[in-house]
């Protein structure tokens, strides 16, 4: 092989993580698979999401190559900037859906709530990094309150999904620092107790979503139809699944949403119990993947960045595939990297691409 | 030097610590990865495994819908092929009432678009009223195409409104049959507990039309058919995907009957503008051939439901065109019932043929005076003279000397007073008097009590007597086939539509008269006798084949004691029916009637032309071309 061609080779494949990489492209290539189907068998849809994926994986590839160190300058300009789109949202973004959650900046709409999934656990473990030596529960306080912040505007716009998953990034970070238990405890006994008052101050939709999650048949064609629906499609699929495109509930129109949120329950119905162990499998390694890098850290900062990303995929994960299976509340949340969408994908994979460069930048900082 | 590391020491003491405290965290959050997937996995066990069942008949629940498909309804022909009931198809504008928020708003909104007259808006509230289901009930029938393209441009502003292709029911030959086809109609809440009573209301899933009088209800299990089924994948939305299976219908079964309808056109022609009923009989096989009750009405009206205003007109019509005389109307029999009095008498040895009497004009019974209408009587009558020129006085005697018993016991082995089994329903039976039939008709005991004197008019066809034009149609029958009497019946076969198989509706002896053939020569002679001596003999001049007949008046109101009957003293509707029973070849009969003209005075002038008409288009192939003249000095009596 020529020289510079392996020169090229090296400099593409340096901070690429060959056990990641490879689990994305399985997880990707089982989404085109269930778009194909999920969608009519519209090549339009799985082109286009191709070139979302490809677009996510160059994300990735950026994201793998920026040594952590630069990262960690990144983090505060980062939170700052998604902070004042937040607020710029709440001032002058669009309404869809009844949500203001987008912000016209003249050339396309962004979703500044996207931005926090990174920009959060980043500036947070920033903040802990910082203050390493000395971390006392003053400083978890202010974590929290950089934490709630953001989280306090998208509760607002409203958008609970995207919240409790930026919530949970900024509490796996916290906890991962190593908040007390007792404070842990603490907290869990006071956020008992606040429930009632967090409902509230829960929109009715938000209200009904749990509601029909504790008793679906109350609105059949209402709230509880998106999980009946998809429970029967899973229900249906059985242990070996209907096969591939011939899913009844898919393909007769009965799951919404089937190409994005539901995606899940079409893929469930056609690749039955086999399927989802597999897929479950993919999910494991991956999390593990990132828990391995993450725990072989050489910094704080690299260390909860990646525990918390990783801990923020399994999140999308489990609340998808449980709300599809109608044990979690009906909210917004993909299945990552298999759900059809480029936002969420470029989300994930410029995680991933965090996760890629802690990992390949390790042996940099040792020597 | 130490110190220093002694400090790196503790600085690589703490960075340990931290690494491991940060690995414990780590290693609980996995912990709490697995056991979330665990409880993933587990809820994905219970329903694609425990509850797969359940969750599978559920998904087949969703995506599958059975529909019914509608049988074609069989049609009906006469015995030439000629076509009396069909379908056709044509496209309805319906509205679903549940799914429309302000009816009244949404036709005025339709009117613009198709043509919806206020009789559609009348029908379509009587249909509404009638309706319990979730029906589409039509508003309009019959759409033009423009009107469909019309419609359709517009579609998306009427949620609720359909255009529908369906089969619609059509008489072609309106008015002339609707009392022997009778007609279909929207399925009542009656028709339902009916069907479901039967249990073949699955058979009607789909249907919305049922056969409500005539043929159109007696043969409905044949013209209905089997409704097939369709099994058809739905989407969401309830829109057919595609067919899964497929169970054909199989249509409903054609009917050929024994009528003609050129021979029911002649009969309807002769009667004009008159009311009454004439059925005719095959006498060897109980065929019907022609069944007629005037007026009729248009069956077409009640085929996608009548408007209100219709059925008005229709039932308050002091003609009564609903009324199935021929069926259900009864008549005193008049001087037709004189034949069957000399069979009885013959057959009871009351009377010898050559026996005869001597006619003062008059019969006394009881201090109370019958009257022959022949002032001064006939003279020197035996059993023959007596049929021929309808001596009443001979039957007054005759009446008294059988006495009630024996005349009921004959007159009912020739099925008067019992429903002849014809095949459509709604048969009167008529009454055939005795003191039996008086006992169970009257509560008081005075009335239940049977007087001698009320036997005496029995004798020339009236007092109590009342029979249907159907019973005198087949006790003719029964004398022009020598006895044998055969259960009338409309449907000469029942075809099935793909195997083109036939069902025959067997033509079955009902009885066989226990009568000496020389007795019914002699009836038979006598009835000979009238159309070509008697009372008959005009109308029946220059026929070109031997006939048989007997003519009959029938009184509508009492005359009082020594009242003599004026028919231009009498109101309309109070004036005499005219009566006849004839039958043709006189020696080998192939056609025997019954007709009554209504309030026409005597059977003679009135209702023989139009047997005769009947005979000559039945037996030569076409009509009289001389109608006889409706003059007054013919020979009456």
């Amino acid at each position: 092989m020529h020289p510079s061609i392996r020169r090229i080779g090296r400099f593409v494949t340096a901070h690429v993580d060959q056990p990641l990489l490879g689990t994305t492209l399985l997880l990707m290539g089982m989404g085109l698979v269930v778009l194909y189907s999920a969608s009519n068998a519209s090549l339009v849809r799985v082109t286009g999401q191709l070139v979302n994926m490809l677009v996510a994986l160059g994300v990735m590839w950026i994201f793998a190559n920026i040594p952590p160190h630069y990262l960690m300058r990144l983090s505060l300009p980062a939170y700052t900037i998604g902070l004042m789109l937040l607020l710029a949202v709440a001032l002058f973004g669009d309404i869809v859906n009844g949500a203001r959650r987008w912000l016209n900046i003249g050339i396309t709409r962004i979703q500044p709530s996207e931005l926090m999934k990174i920009a959060v656990p980043l500036m947070l473990a920033w903040y802990f990094d910082r203050y390493e030596a000395t971390l006392r529960l003053k400083n978890y306080a202010i974590a929290a309150f950089l934490l709630l912040l953001p989280v306090a505007f998208i509760v607002r716009q409203p958008d609970l999904g995207t919240a409790l998953l930026i919530m949970a990034s900024g509490c796996y970070v916290i906890f991962l620092a190593g908040l007390s238990w007792r404070v842990i405890a603490a907290l869990g006994l006071a956020g008992a107790a606040s429930l009632p008052l967090v409902w509230s101050v829960l929109h009715d939709y938000q209200r009904q979503r749990i509601l029909t999650l504790l008793d679906p048949a109350q609105d059949p064609l209402g709230a509880g139809y998106h999980t009946i629906q998809s429970t029967i499609a899973l229900g249906s699929g059985g242990l070996a699944g209907k096969g591939w495109l011939s899913g009844s509930q898919t393909h007769l129109d009965f799951i919404p949403e089937r190409t994005t949120d539901f995606t899940f329950a079409v893929f469930s119905e056609e690749f039955g119990l086999i399927g989802n162990a597999v897929l479950l499998i993919i999910f494991l390694l991956i999390i593990a993947r990132g828990t391995a890098i993450s725990s072989n850290a050489p910094s704080l900062f690299a260390r909860l960045l990646g525990g918390a990303i990783t801990l923020g995929f399994f999140t999308y994960a489990f609340v998808n595939m449980g709300m599809v299976s109608g044990i979690l509340p009906v909210v917004g949340v993909p299945l990552p990297l298999v759900s059809y969408g480029g936002t969420s994908l470029v989300t994930i994979c410029l995680g991933f691409g965090i996760l890629m460069s802690i990992q390949t930048h390790r042996k940099l900082v040792q020597t | 030097m130490s110190e220093l590391s002694i400090s790196r020491g503790v600085e690589l003491r703490n960075a340990e610590l931290e690494l491991r405290h940060f690995r414990v965290r780590l290693g609980i959050a996995m912990a709490l990865v697995v056991v979330a997937f665990g409880l993933l996995f587990a809820r994905f066990v219970y329903l694609q495994i425990f509850m797969h069942e359940h969750y599978h008949t559920l998904a087949e629940a969703n995506r599958i819908s059975i529909l019914p498909i509608v049988p074609n309804r069989g049609i009906i022909l006469d015995r030439n092929g000629i076509v009396l009931a069909t379908n056709y198809s044509a496209y309805t504008l319906e509205i679903t009432p549940t799914r429309v928020d302000n009816l009244e708003a949404t036709i005025d909104e339709l009117a613009t678009l198709v043509d919806i007259t206020p009789r559609d808006r009348r029908r379509f509230k009587k249909l509404l009223e009638e309706s319990k289901r979730f029906d589409s009930l039509p508003i309009r029938t019959r759409l033009t195409d423009e009107e469909i393209a019309r419609f359709a441009a517009n579609r998306y502003r009427f949620p609720g409104v359909d255009v529908r292709a369906r089969l619609f029911r059509e008489y072609p030959q309106g008015e002339l049959f609707s009392h022997v086809i009778g007609h279909i109609g929207r399925i009542s809440q009656k028709d339902i507990d009916r069907l479901e009573a039967a249990d073949t209301i699955s058979n009607y899933r789909g249907t919305d039309y049922i056969g409500k009088t005539g043929l159109e209800a007696s043969y409905e299990q044949h013209l209905h058919g089997t409704t097939g089924v369709e099994q058809v994948e739905v989407d969401s939305g309830g829109r057919a995907v595609r067919s899964l299976s497929r169970t054909p219908p199989v249509s409903g079964s054609n009917l050929v009957l024994k009528l003609d309808a050129k021979l029911q056109e002649v009969v309807y022609r002769a009667f004009g503008d008159r009311r009454g009923a004439l059925v005719a009989i095959e006498p060897g096989t109980g065929g019907v051939l022609a069944f007629v009750s005037k007026p009729g009405f248009d069956p077409n009206l009640f085929v996608d439901g009548i408007d209100p205003q219709n059925w008005n007109e229709l039932n308050t019509s002091p003609d009564k065109p609903m009324v199935n005389r021929a069926l259900a109307g009864t008549y005193p029999p008049g001087s037709t019932f004189k034949p069957f009095m000399a069979l009885a008498a013959l057959f009871w040895g009351k009377r010898t043929p050559s026996q005869a009497i001597s006619d003062p004009g008059f019969f006394n019974f009881g201090g109370h005076t019958f009257r022959d209408d022949k002032v001064g009587g006939h003279g020197h009558v035996d059993m023959y003279k007596s049929i021929v020129v309808s001596c009443d006085t001979y039957y007054y005697q005759l009446a008294n000397d059988l006495g009630i018993d024996l005349i009921a016991r004959f007159m009912g082995q020739l099925g008067f007073g019992s429903r002849t089994g014809i095949d459509i329903a709604g048969e009167a039976e008529g009454v055939l008097p005795s003191p039996e039939w008086k006992r169970k008709r009257f509560r008081r005991p005075e009335q239940q009590r049977w007087y001698a004197g009320e036997t005496i008019s029995i004798g020339i066809g009236q007092g109590y007597n009342s029979y249907t034009p159907l019973q005198l149609a087949a006790a003719t029958a029964t004398i022009a086939n020598d006895g044998v009497m055969f259960r009338p019946h409309i449907v000469n076969y029942v075809e099935e539509v793909h195997t083109r198989e036939r069902t025959l509706i067997e033509p079955k002896p009902a009885r066989t008269l226990d009568i000496k053939p020389e007795h019914l020569a002699v009836v038979r002679n006598a009835m000979v006798g009238v159309t070509r001596e008697g009372t008959g003999a005009r109308a029946f001049a220059g026929a070109r084949y031997t006939h048989a007949g007997k003519t009959g008046t029938a009184q509508v109101v009492a005359l009082k004691a020594g009242e003599k009957y004026v028919e231009s003293r009498v109101a309309e509707r109070y004036r005499d029916h005219a009566l006849f029973i004839a039958f043709a070849p006189a020696d080998k009969p192939k056609i025997a009637l019954a007709v009554i003209v209504e309030n026409s005075g005597f059977g003679a002038r009135a209702a023989a032309p139009i047997a005769r008409q009947v005979f000559d288009y039945w037996l030569l192939g076409k009509q009289a071309l001389t109608p006889v003249k409706d003059d007054d000095d013919a020979p009456i009596y």
